[in-house]
């Protein structure tokens, strides 16, 4: 993996949220350093996705501070949220496609709403070049409807990265998909890190997406970050609750 | 034994009553920040040009076809059915000018509007809804675009300005149903039918009438927007929110034409 700089793009500090009776998060705290893919495992529930949520508004803190490219998120309103979040590219597990939408539409929806006085010509240009990169260009003038789960995820990929974000944050990427395009999404992760730059945080419980995506895993238990390091650091920790997750999951 | 509302008291130390109130209270809340937020959305730019116009086709096209035939078979019935009470005294000349003022003044858009309700509202509520529970609002919002703007503002805009045209529309096509039946029955020529409409009603009938249409045409946008917006997580939430859109915009629809009617009287009286 190529060496990242020592330059943290997000703090995280004491970040706390509870629904209710139940406390998701009980005091979240992780650096990640620019260009750094960082896995965070856990199990369903343990609130990995309202973690990166919080990361770009959509839910908001009890406690702590989520700073980042230097920003404290909580304090962010209007544009300069917007703006904010156009250098924030959010992955959902859903894909989360426009369904009224053909594709060509779905990847211009950002740009054209994004990014002013652009032609035509640089819109068309664009939309190409971002299918190009997850390669289904084949599929610009289709309805979500008619793709598969995995052409659906890099579509939506596609559509994040159509603003070239700084940070990548990706929900559950390979849920749901066969080991082959799930091995296509790792690669494309990758692949995106290494074009773009891109700092990313891959939200996951399937450990061969983890490892190989991950420069570091943090493992989120008790609402907490029980262990953050490369994979073979933190899985070899012989506390049970991470065993079990290796056990269980991880086929050699 | 203990009844379910004891039960209820019991564990949240407050009568149930109470609670419904204060839960009343709170969605009209919300429903008041909804509709505040909307006029405070619709002046500002960016203005969602494209899907307004989108959101006019569709909310015409998709009522243009029912409204045709249920204006049509109102004009028809209503004047069939009036007839024998009007041929008591001899006057079934005033049809046409009775079958005008009920058309404009009330069946037309009452009609437009329930039809809109039931076709336009529920679409709208499954759409959104179906939307919030996909996470596609949440995708439009990250993607650093107000999707308060590009859904609600469009189509509440888009009911606001399409339901008084096929309102229009309606108390066309259920005055050309009436003409057919009093041509065939009385034998009235069409210069005559039209004189007769044309004289029975008034300026303040065709204006109050429009105003009435574009606050049905706000209220079903409003109320499948909100329904949409607010629906709960699930398929199942997606169907009560199309279900309930169409209810409570009907509703609403009702009420507003007894405040419309008290309110026209006022005038029309002074």
């Amino acid at each position: 993996m190529s060496e990242k700089k020592n330059e943290p793009v997000i703090v995280i500090k004491g970040l706390k949220k509870s629904f209710g009776s139940l406390h998701v998060l009980r005091g979240v705290d992780l650096e990640v350093n620019k260009g750094e893919n960082v896995v965070v495992l856990g199990r369903s529930g343990t609130g990995k996705s309202v973690l990166i949520k919080i990361m770009v508004g959509l839910l908001k803190p009890d406690a702590g501070k989520v700073i980042i490219l230097g920003e404290d998120v909580e304090t962010l309103h209007g544009k300069e949220l917007d703006a904010f979040r156009q250098k924030v590219g959010f992955s959902f597990q859903s894909s989360a496609l426009y369904d009224s939408m053909s594709i060509r539409e779905n990847l211009e929806f950002p740009l054209v709403r994004n990014v002013r006085n652009l032609s035509r010509a640089e819109i068309d240009k664009a939309v190409k070049k971002a299918l190009d990169d997850v390669g289904l260009s084949q599929t610009i003038d289709q309805m979500p409807a008619e793709l598969s789960g995995g052409q659906r995820k890099r579509i939506g990929i596609a559509r994040t990265l159509i603003l070239k974000p700084e940070i990548m944050l990706y929900d559950e990427p390979t849920a749901g998909l066969d080991p082959i395009t799930s091995v296509e999404i790792n690669n494309l992760i990758n692949d995106v890190q290494e074009r773009l730059g891109a700092t990313s945080i891959i939200i996951t419980h399937d450990l061969t997406c983890a490892k190989t995506t991950g420069d570091r895993i943090a493992m989120l238990l008790d609402g907490k970050f029980a262990r953050v390091g490369t994979f073979d650091e933190v899985f070899a920790d012989k506390d049970e609750r991470i065993q079990q997750f290796y056990d269980y999951k991880f086929v050699d | 034994m203990q009844s379910d509302a004891n039960k209820s008291q019991q564990a949240t130390g407050r009568p149930v009553t109470t609670r419904k109130l204060d839960q009343l209270f709170l969605n009209l809340g919300d429903v008041a920040a909804f509709i505040g937020r909307f006029f405070q959305e619709v002046f500002v730019p960016p203005y969602e040009f494209k899907e307004i116009i989108r959101q006019c086709y569709e909310v015409g096209y998709r009522s243009l076809l029912l409204i045709s035939t249920t204006g049509f078979i109102t004009g028809m019935v209503f004047t069939n059915q009036s007839r024998p009470s009007l041929s008591e005294f001899g006057a079934t000349s005033w049809l046409p000018s009775l079958i005008a003022i009920a058309v404009v003044r009330a069946l037309g858009p009452l009609v437009t509007a329930l039809i809109a309700a039931g076709k336009v509202g529920s679409s709208i509520g499954a759409e959104i809804g179906s939307m919030n529970v996909t996470e596609q609002i949440d995708a439009m919002e990250v993607s650093g675009t107000n999707p308060f703007k590009f859904l609600v503002v469009s189509r509440v805009l888009a009911t606001s300005f399409t339901i008084p045209l096929l309102t229009m529309y309606t108390v066309f096509v259920a005055l050309i149903g009436a003409f057919l039946n009093v041509n065939v029955n009385e034998q009235t020529s069409f210069t005559s039918y039209i004189q007769e409409v044309f004289g029975a009603i008034t300026y303040l009938d065709i204006f109050s009438s429009v105003i009435k249409s574009i606050v049905f045409g706000f209220t079903i946008g409003m109320v499948g927007c909100y329904k949409g917006y607010h629906s709960s997580k699930g398929t199942e939430g997606v169907g009560k929110a199309a279900n309930s859109s169409v209810v409570t915009a009907m509703f609403l629809v009702f009420i507003e034409e007894l405040l419309s009617l008290q309110i026209v009287s006022a005038i029309r009286g002074s």
